[in-house]
């Protein structure tokens, strides 16, 4: 075979696994790769801010469940990635971001635009390695892709000297992947399957509670069919949103600090726990010896360290959830003494107070003839997308109020930055996820402060045709925060009133796109239907009413049937 | 409790700072670490005594083990084991302790390494109790500086009935 460079390598490397768009931004450290890329058919994504680059190869990452790649230069290249590479890890999200580095002979000189960037990634990133050798070269690419996308997935920092680049070599053939060290589990161990089948025969009030992992793990169906079986009702985290349908009748929405009062309600009063693909975080279980109390547990999850971290379960299933549930619903369908109709009927007294719960406290707000509820903004969009829209979102109320109020039916339709809870993620993961998905409806829900985090990705979505749409709920406060103020601070605003803003629609204009505002009820639906109706990208600026608060809300620290209503 | 974690590891740069950056951003604690190399050039043995109840060292133990280049992960502390430090001290030995200061470390088994007019520098192995009981015995004396490894330690062999 012949020589090539390798950056040549590099390319061919992504081609070879199948990667089609990559995003990034070039420097000094990636000439050469971006050079090579070139004569290649990736589509290659030119952001605005490095930042915006690992968002939005996350959000394609997220709806595609394909691994998403990103590209950036050494030095301040590499560290404007850091925050997109947190949130990819703490969402585990898979991802490989490709830096450069100064060539090798400068590492630890103080080299122009020089970063231990794998030193400084080390935490936030699921594994990462500088490539030191030509000969390892592609098999630590290939590697990085096995890992990122194997296992409890995430992102994986390859970086790259420039002179690496630059040398020739020979394409090395491909090879199984095998590490002695890292062999995760993916299949359930069947006694520990049969224990948790005998648990579920015996509950009485079982509730299911479903995060990311079941998302990750493309496992929707096989939830809904366990879920549906035995008449078992489903709580979502915000990760978990979609992966199984909201406005089925026995989904109870999402749990935790703003879940609903039923879901909390169920999961405190529950008598078997059963968790899939969950990590109890400290937003979802509030005060963690009153979560669940009442109940036995059951967890699966891929990750063992997820399992018994912070509450002790009684039926540990480390496991792929797909093989999990696959497991658990042939068990209930072979086993010939058990009807199942029976055993979902048996369900129907628990089912009802569920439906009690809902009836006397449904997740509701105070809608107003005039002043725009954000609540209401969202209801519409759902409306008028058939709730089909890929929704993406910033961070804070606009936020949690997409999650209560976009009931969402379909799996990886809905993007967000759960555990790292980053401001400026919405824009460029749109961004990501409409490349994927040229004919959807990407929607990023936003607040007036976080939008402006990465509103520099606008001119990114102009360059390449993304006509996304960005719901700003306006509340001119960094709402959030100044929720906590009002309700344990004493009304101290400190630092949350956003006295200078940009004129949303002028904004919006300056580059390229269509900018729409709604300052009454009666505009909003108006600016919906022309903002879908248009080809381009389209900013809507909702002037929403300004106190109005996300509820239910559990205060930090107390127990989940705590919750403040509205 | 006390808990000595002997783990694997592939020989690789960065991989010391993996481990010692999980104990750190983790909040757990390291007593003392001790890392070489193995037969296998490839793979490294580190040998870290930590303590916590058992839900942390079952952290511990776990997140170890999801790193990439860990290779083997065993709290050998659950079973039965021997485990050894080392420390160099550097003890006054002027004419009247001279004689004192081998007397002591002929106690704890300990040797002399290298010799001056006014001190002796001695090595002493045992477990950390045994160092530790020695150090508080020669401190009356005059330690002028003390050198001290972690812990290495090795389960022991299963006996067959
Ligand atoms: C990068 C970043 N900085 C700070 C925060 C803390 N924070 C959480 S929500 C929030 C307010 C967000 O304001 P806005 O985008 O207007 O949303 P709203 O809550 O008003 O809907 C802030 C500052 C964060 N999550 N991310
Ligand atoms: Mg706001």
């Amino acid at each position: 075979m012949g020589k090539m460079s390798g950056s040549q390598a590099v390319v061919k490397c992504l081609e070879e696994e199948g990667i089609k768009t990559i995003f990034g931004y070039p420097g000094g450290a990636v000439i050469d790769l971006f050079d090579a890329l070139m004569d290649s058919d990736i589509n290659n994504v030119l952001v605005r801010h490095e930042q915006g680059a690992v968002h939005a190869a996350d959000g394609f990452a997220r709806v595609t469940g394909e691994v998403g790649v990103a590209l950036l230069t050494s030095g301040p290249g590499a560290t404007n990635g850091v925050t997109g590479i947190a949130t990819a890890y703490m969402d585990s999200i898979p991802m490989v971001i490709l830096t450069g580095q100064v060539p090798r002979a400068l590492i630890g000189n103080d080299a122009f635009q020089e970063v231990d960037i794998v030193g400084i990634s080390r935490p936030c990133t699921k594994h990462n390695y500088l490539v030191s050798d030509l000969d390892q070269l592609i098999p630590t690419l290939r590697e990085a892709f096995y890992i990122a996308k194997s296992g409890r997935p995430g992102p994986v920092l390859v970086d790259l000297p420039k002179d690496l680049m630059a040398s020739q070599l020979t394409y090395p053939e491909k090879k199984d992947i095998k590490i002695s060290s890292y062999q995760p589990t993916y299949k359930p161990h069947p006694v520990q399957i049969e224990r948790a089948c005998k648990k579920i025969m015996q509950a009485k009030k079982p509730v299911l509670y479903v995060g990311g992992g079941v998302i990750l793990s493309d496992s929707s169906n096989e939830l809904r069919e366990l879920a549906i079986k035995l008449n078992i009702p489903v709580t979502m985290t915000l990760m978990g949103l979609g992966a199984f349908p909201g406005t089925h009748d026995l989904s109870m929405g999402m749990l935790g600090m703003h879940g609903t009062y039923t879901a909390n309600m169920a999961v405190a009063e529950c008598d078997l726990l059963i968790a899939v693909g969950a990590r109890f975080d400290d937003r979802v279980t509030g005060k963690l010896e009153d979560f669940a109390a009442k109940s036995q547990k059951i967890h699966i999850d891929i990750d063992p360290t997820s399992i018994s971290k912070n509450v002790k379960v009684d039926v540990p299933i480390v496991s792929d959830c797909k093989k999990a549930l696959t497991a658990i619903n042939e068990w209930f369908d072979t086993k010939s003494d058990i009807n199942l109709s029976d055993e979902a009927d048996r369900h129907m007294p628990w089912l009802e107070t569920i439906h009690d719960w809902t009836v006397k406290h449904p997740l509701s707000y105070k809608d107003d003839d005039i002043i725009i509820k954000p609540q209401y903004v969202i209801e519409t969009l759902h409306k008028h997308t058939e709730g089909k829209a890929i929704i993406t979102t910033e961070v804070g109320q606009n936020q949690m109020w997409a999650a209560q109020f976009y009931k969402l039916d379909y799996h990886r339709h809905f993007v967000t930055s759960g555990g790292l809870g980053t401001m400026g993620f919405g824009l460029p993961a749109a961004i990501g996820a409409q490349m994927a998905f040229p004919d959807k409806t990407v929607i990023d829900i936003a607040g007036d402060g976080s939008i402006q985090m990465n509103i520099q990705e606008l001119a990114t979505a102009k360059q390449y045709n993304c006509p996304v749409k960005v719901a700003i709920l306006n509340n001119g406060y960094l709402g959030m925060v100044r929720q906590w103020q009002k309700l344990f601070y004493n009304k101290r605003y400190a630092s949350t009133t956003m006295d200078v803003a940009p004129d949303f629609v002028d904004l919006a204009k300056a580059y390229g796109a269509l900018g729409l505002r709604a300052t009454t009820k009666d505009e909003v639906e108006p600016v919906i239907k022309e903002a879908l109706a248009t080809d381009n990208i389209v900013i809507m600026d909702f002037k929403i009413e300004k106190e109005e608060g996300v509820y239910p809300m559990v205060p930090a620290g107390k127990a989940n049937t705590e919750m403040l209503l509205v | 409790m006390k808990h000595t974690i002997s783990v694997l590891l592939q020989n690789k740069p960065g991989v010391l700072s993996r481990v010692t950056g999980l104990f750190s951003g983790r909040g757990f604690n390291i007593k003392s670490l001790c890392v070489a190399e193995t037969l296998d050039k490839g793979i490294s043995c580190l040998t870290v005594v930590s303590h916590g109840d058992e839900t942390i060292v079952e952290q511990i133990t776990k997140q170890l083990h999801k790193l990439i280049d860990v290779i083997k992960v065993t709290d050998i502390s659950e079973h039965e084991f021997v485990e050894r430090e080392m420390i160099l001290i550097r003890m006054k030995a002027e004419s009247h302790t001279r004689a004192e200061v081998l007397r002591v470390i002929d106690i704890f088994r300990g040797k002399v390494v290298d010799v001056s007019a006014k001190s002796y520098a001695v090595e002493i192995t045992g477990s950390a109790s045994k160092i530790t009981a020695a150090i508080d015995i020669l401190r009356p004396i005059g330690i002028k500086e003390i050198i001290r490894t972690g812990t290495i330690a090795m389960a022991r062999a299963t006996k067959t009935k």
